[in-house]
């Protein structure tokens, strides 16, 4: 199957419907949710999450005995908090800092979770194959009852972030202040913590525990270089979420042998590559255009006024001058003084120059005081 | 003082980060309507102060009495304009946005700022002089230009109080012409300001009430009286002169 | 002991020490999730060196390898340096993408690849000792032993040779440049060394549980001492520690090596997390109770000596004044008073000449900024002994 036979099969296989809107809706909550952590600067702390989720899964295979997703999610959610609290107590009563803690508690309990896979492949009855989908995600094994649940919590999570809107975006830029006007920030930091494990366990089975992280972040880090609004952020955050997520399955269903965290993971680092060259204001490729015109620009400048000045001393503004005495530090090329003539700022005869009203008007323009600050 | 009722009374504030002090047993009594710096070195504690007063950081003994009350019940009664370089300036949003947030804890949770908070929102950026900005994203203001937002959206609050955390900071001259102006016309119309103020020279000419603080209050009152080499020296530590214009 | 178990032992105690070197740095730099995001980037830098050399312990894919790891670096910051995003989210954006790829190239070249994703995840100790470098008929022991063990002779001869210059520019950056260390030659040495030793250590324990190698030694011995010297040797022996018992513990359980040698490590730090006798949580709660009692008598001395007015020092009203809601007030009086601080007449508390003097000199500490001076003044004194 290619990708091309993959999408025209979209709306006439019922599987491949299931499993397309369930990663959609995981893309879309996940870059929703993502845009918070990037802009808290918790960036990392979705992998430490994540990571720390494959203890749980593990854990409760062997209590339960079954594989049903609902359980082991259960025991993910349980041990990715377990996490999390773990590192907010390292940081808060030790003086080992953030990103140490952050490491720690990532490497150990994934290094647990794997010494726990790999002791239940041992075991002589279970039927534990599958388990290690949860490492780099399998989205075919998406059921429908999977999908409702992650509408589910998209919708709640929708719910809470209109409701609260103002309080978060308030909480986000400037917390001290949020206190003081009386909002309690603690719950606000509970709950959209609590927000983004639960995204994050969502997307295990899609994604996998060792890729997660760049789920949350890659939509959320391009949709930053396109706007400059919160809610157009984490809107397109979520487009951006949706589409990795169908393409990246779409892909690695038409491979063998692929799973889908690393094609959907490599699918959102395109796009994140292309807002961080393409995207306008932002981009890379608009700051050096806007380099260069500036320089440009400045060279028009500094030639104009080198003129201005060589012209005060005469009484005639319009006294012709040798095109001799400019060099280029003065910002003098050929060039620029074609682009003068251009604007009608000097006239050219034979190698001798002269400035024009318009040109010294302009010239004294850049010697008045800046206006664009005003004072009051 | 026009009338002697006090904005602000504190008694034995003690404030500690990790059970290591950093306020010392502060007693303060600040008038109403006065516009008060608080000067001292380097960790002094001044902005721990301020964040002590708003509830920020808890203390660990003494009280703090707004008005006569706690500050939880004076909340609407007082403004905080923090240090600009506690937030992030890249963040996705305009200046009319940030000073509209002054208007959030007038409305309390979910209710949504509607034309009423706008419009006091576009007028406090009329006084800073940036209503030509109101749409520009916060990151593509200069220092001062952020400065003058940060104020207005104190000014939304419409507070008889206002705290300014080194308000004039990496500012230009003629925006802290600018906002000593402002903070001028608000101490005139009867408010009450208290600014953690670093350039020791302006003192006399901006303000009026002075508080020396270096982990203990050194001393606190009209900056005539007590803005004198003694008090220098003892907040300083060495011996400490500056030229006071009569 | 078969010597095939010897031989799994000892790579797993020399990964163990080289890994802890280079951590310990990180650590303290507050470098930590550097070794992360190393250790995940470099898998393309191995796949591909892998199909050029088709040798994993080859001395070229090591360095192929370790290359990608310092070129990750040198990518996290510069998109640190476009400013289009935070520090952390550009971390956090690199090495996914990287992994990924390796990933996807593993996978895509299942067939001819000797590179499986579980060999990325956990490492191949157990296969370690079927891999020997034979120099003519002679066998010189497992490849890997020599690779790990060269790493580790590397890092520790640097380590000896530029122990000033690391120490310093970890703790004092601004002096180290002034006396003509180059903070960025230190960097990036350090970038070097760590990309090397998690390749070479990969092979061995995986992506994931190499960041556990580096980091749970360093950050374990940072609660337990305060000298780098002895930080140094505790990881050090963390590491030879989680390697053995971690070996026995997989042996039993028959499961992987490498989870169970991180499973170890966490165990260890948690004991150390709980019951570090300074930086301990038990400690530090016996501690916080012991310094709030001190911080309040403190205060309540320095009331006494700031308040001439008798009203302010009345027994009864002390709980008005300095509004202790948290401090119970009898504990803190009959502490002042059995430490001779304090005198009581007619229910009006003052200070004793011991207690004058103590304030005063306490005072002197507290504004000239030092906290630590207070534990001086309580020895001067002998206060808190009861």
């Amino acid at each position: 199957m290619n990708i091309t036979e993959y999408f025209s099969l979209l709306f006439t296989d019922y599987t491949l419907g299931v499993i397309t809107l369930g990663t959609a809706v995981l893309g879309a909550v996940c870059g929703m949710l993502g845009s918070f952590s990037v802009l808290r600067r918790q960036s990392l702390l979705g992998d430490a999450i994540s990571h720390a989720a494959l203890p749980g899964i593990a854990l409760a295979f062997l209590l339960t005995g079954t594989k049903q997703t609902h359980f082991l999610l259960l025991g993910a959610l349980i041990s990715g908090l377990l996490g999390t609290f773990w590192i907010k107590s390292i940081v808060k009563k030790t003086r080992l800092k953030n990103d140490t803690a952050l490491g720690l508690i990532l490497s150990l309990f994934f290094g647990f979770g794997m010494l726990l896979l790999t002791f239940i492949q041992k075991l002589p009855n279970a039927n534990q194959a599958g388990l290690d989908k949860y490492l780099f995600g399998q989205a075919a094994t998406l059921m429908v009852q999977d999908v409702y649940v992650m509408i589910g919590v998209t919708g709640v999570s929708l719910f809470v972030l209109l409701l609260f809107w103002k309080e978060l975006k308030l909480l986000l830029f400037d917390p001290d202040y949020t206190l003081t006007l009386g909002f309690n920030t603690r719950f606000l930091d509970i709950l959209i913590t609590g927000f983004i494990v639960l995204a994050i366990v969502l997307g295990l089975q899609t994604v996998g525990v060792v890729l997660m992280s760049a789920m949350l972040l890659a939509p959320a880090a391009a949709a930053r270089q396109w706007t400059n609004r919160l809610s157009v952020m984490i809107f397109l955050a979520a487009i951006f979420g949706a589409f990795s997520g169908v393409l990246g399955t779409a892909i690695s269903a038409s491979q063998n042998n692929l799973s889908t965290g690393p094609v959907i993971v490599l699918v959102a680092a395109g796009l994140v590559l292309l807002s961080f060259v393409f995207a306008p204001q932002r981009g890379l490729l608009a700051r050096r255009v806007r380099f260069y015109r500036n320089r440009k620009e400045l060279n028009l400048r500094k030639t104009l006024s080198v003129m201005y000045h060589i012209a005060q001393n005469h009484k005639d503004i319009s006294h012709p001058h040798a095109i001799k005495i400019l060099n280029n530090f003065h910002g003098y090329t050929r060039k620029t003084l074609n682009k003068l003539e251009e604007k009608n700022w000097v006239e050219i005869r034979g190698n001798q120059w002269s400035l024009t009203a318009k040109g010294y008007q302009e010239a004294e323009n850049f010697y008045k005081p800046n206006e664009a600050i005003q004072d009051i | 003082m026009r009338n002697e009722k006090l904005a602000i009374k504190i008694d034995d504030l003690t404030v500690a980060y990790d059970y290591k002090p950093v306020l010392w047993d502060i007693d303060l009594k600040i008038p109403e309507g006065v516009l008060m710096a608080i000067v001292g070195p380097n960790g002094a504690g001044k902005s721990t102060l301020i964040k002590a007063i708003l509830g920020i950081i808890k203390p660990i003994a003494g009280s703090v009495k707004i008005f006569g009350k706690p500050y939880k019940a004076q909340r609407a009664k007082v403004a905080y304009v923090p240090q600009k370089g506690t937030v992030d300036w890249d963040f996705p949003t305009t200046a009319l946005d940030v000073v509209m947030m002054g208007t959030y804890g007038s409305l309390g949770w979910i209710k949504r700022p509607g034309q009423a908070q706008r419009k006091s929102a576009l007028e406090a950026l009329e006084k800073v002089g940036m209503l030509a900005f109101k749409n520009r994203q916060i990151s593509q203001l200069s220092g001062g230009q952020q400065q003058r937002i940060f104020l207005a959206r104190a000014l939304v609050q419409n507070a008889s109080i206002y705290f300014m955390d080194e308000p004039f900071q990496g500012v230009d001259a003629t925006t802290e012409r600018a906002i000593i102006k402002i903070l001028k016309e608000l101490r005139d119309a009867g408010k009450t300001l208290i600014v953690v103020h670093h350039d020791l020279q302006t003192v006399p000419e901006y303000f009026n009430w002075v508080t020396f603080l270096n982990v203990k209050r050194i001393a606190s009152g009209p900056v005539k009286d007590i803005f004198n080499d003694d008090n220098l020296t003892k907040t300083y530590g060495i011996n400490y002169k500056v030229a006071i214009n009569p | 002991m078969s010597n095939a178990q010897i031989e799994i032992q000892l790579i797993a105690a020399l990964a163990a020490m080289a890994c802890a070197i280079p951590g310990v740095f990180l650590v303290l730099r507050k470098m930590a999730m550097i070794s992360d995001a190393i250790s995940h980037s470099i898998l393309p830098g191995l796949v591909v060196g892998f199909f050029i050399t088709q040798d994993l312990n080859s001395p070229w894919l090591i360095l192929l390898a370790a290359v990608t790891g310092v070129l990750t670096v040198v990518l996290v910051e510069f998109i640190q340096k476009t400013r289009l995003v935070k520090e952390d989210t550009a971390i956090g954006l690199v090495f996914p993408a990287l992994f990924s790829v390796g990933v996807i190239l593993i996978a895509q070249n299942a067939n001819d690849v000797h590179l499986d994703i579980d060999a990325v995840l956990l490492g191949e100790l157990a296969f370690a000792p079927f891999d020997r470098l034979l120099v003519g008929d002679i066998d010189l022991g497992p490849k890997s032993l020599w690779v790990i063990g060269c790493i580790l002779f590397m890092s520790l001869s640097l380590l000896i040779l530029f122990f000033k210059e690391l120490k310093m520019s970890t703790f004092d950056k601004g002096l180290a440049t002034s006396l003509g260390f180059s903070p960025l030659l230190i960097h990036y040495g350090l970038m070097s060394v760590s990309s090397v030793t998690i390749v070479g250590a990969f092979d061995a324990v995986g992506a994931v549980l190499v960041v556990a190698l580096i980091i749970a030694p360093a950050a374990t011995a940072y609660l337990l001492t305060n000298s780098l010297k002895k930080m140094l040797i505790l990881s050090l022996l963390f590491g030879v520690f989680s390697a053995l018992v971690g070996y026995w513990l997989a042996h039993w359980l028959d499961a992987s090596i490498a989870g169970s040698m991180t499973s170890v490590l966490g165990i260890l730090f948690l004991l150390v997390f709980m019951f570090a006798p300074r930086q301990g949580v038990i400690s530090a709660i016996f501690k916080e109770k012991q310094q709030r009692k001190e911080v309040s008598l403190l205060i309540f001395l320095l009331h006494l000596q700031n308040h001439e007015d008798p009203l302010e020092r009345h027994i009864n009203h002390l709980q008005e004044h300095i509004n202790w809601h948290r401090i119970q007030a009898k504990t803190v009086v009959d502490l002042a008073k059995k430490n001779n601080l304090i005198e009581i007449e007619n229910q009006v508390i003052n200070l004793s000449d011991k207690g004058l003097q103590f304030t005063e000199e306490a005072l002197k500490y507290i504004t000239t900024n030092k906290p630590t001076a207070i534990e001086d003044l309580k020895n001067k004194f002998f206060l808190f002994r009861g």
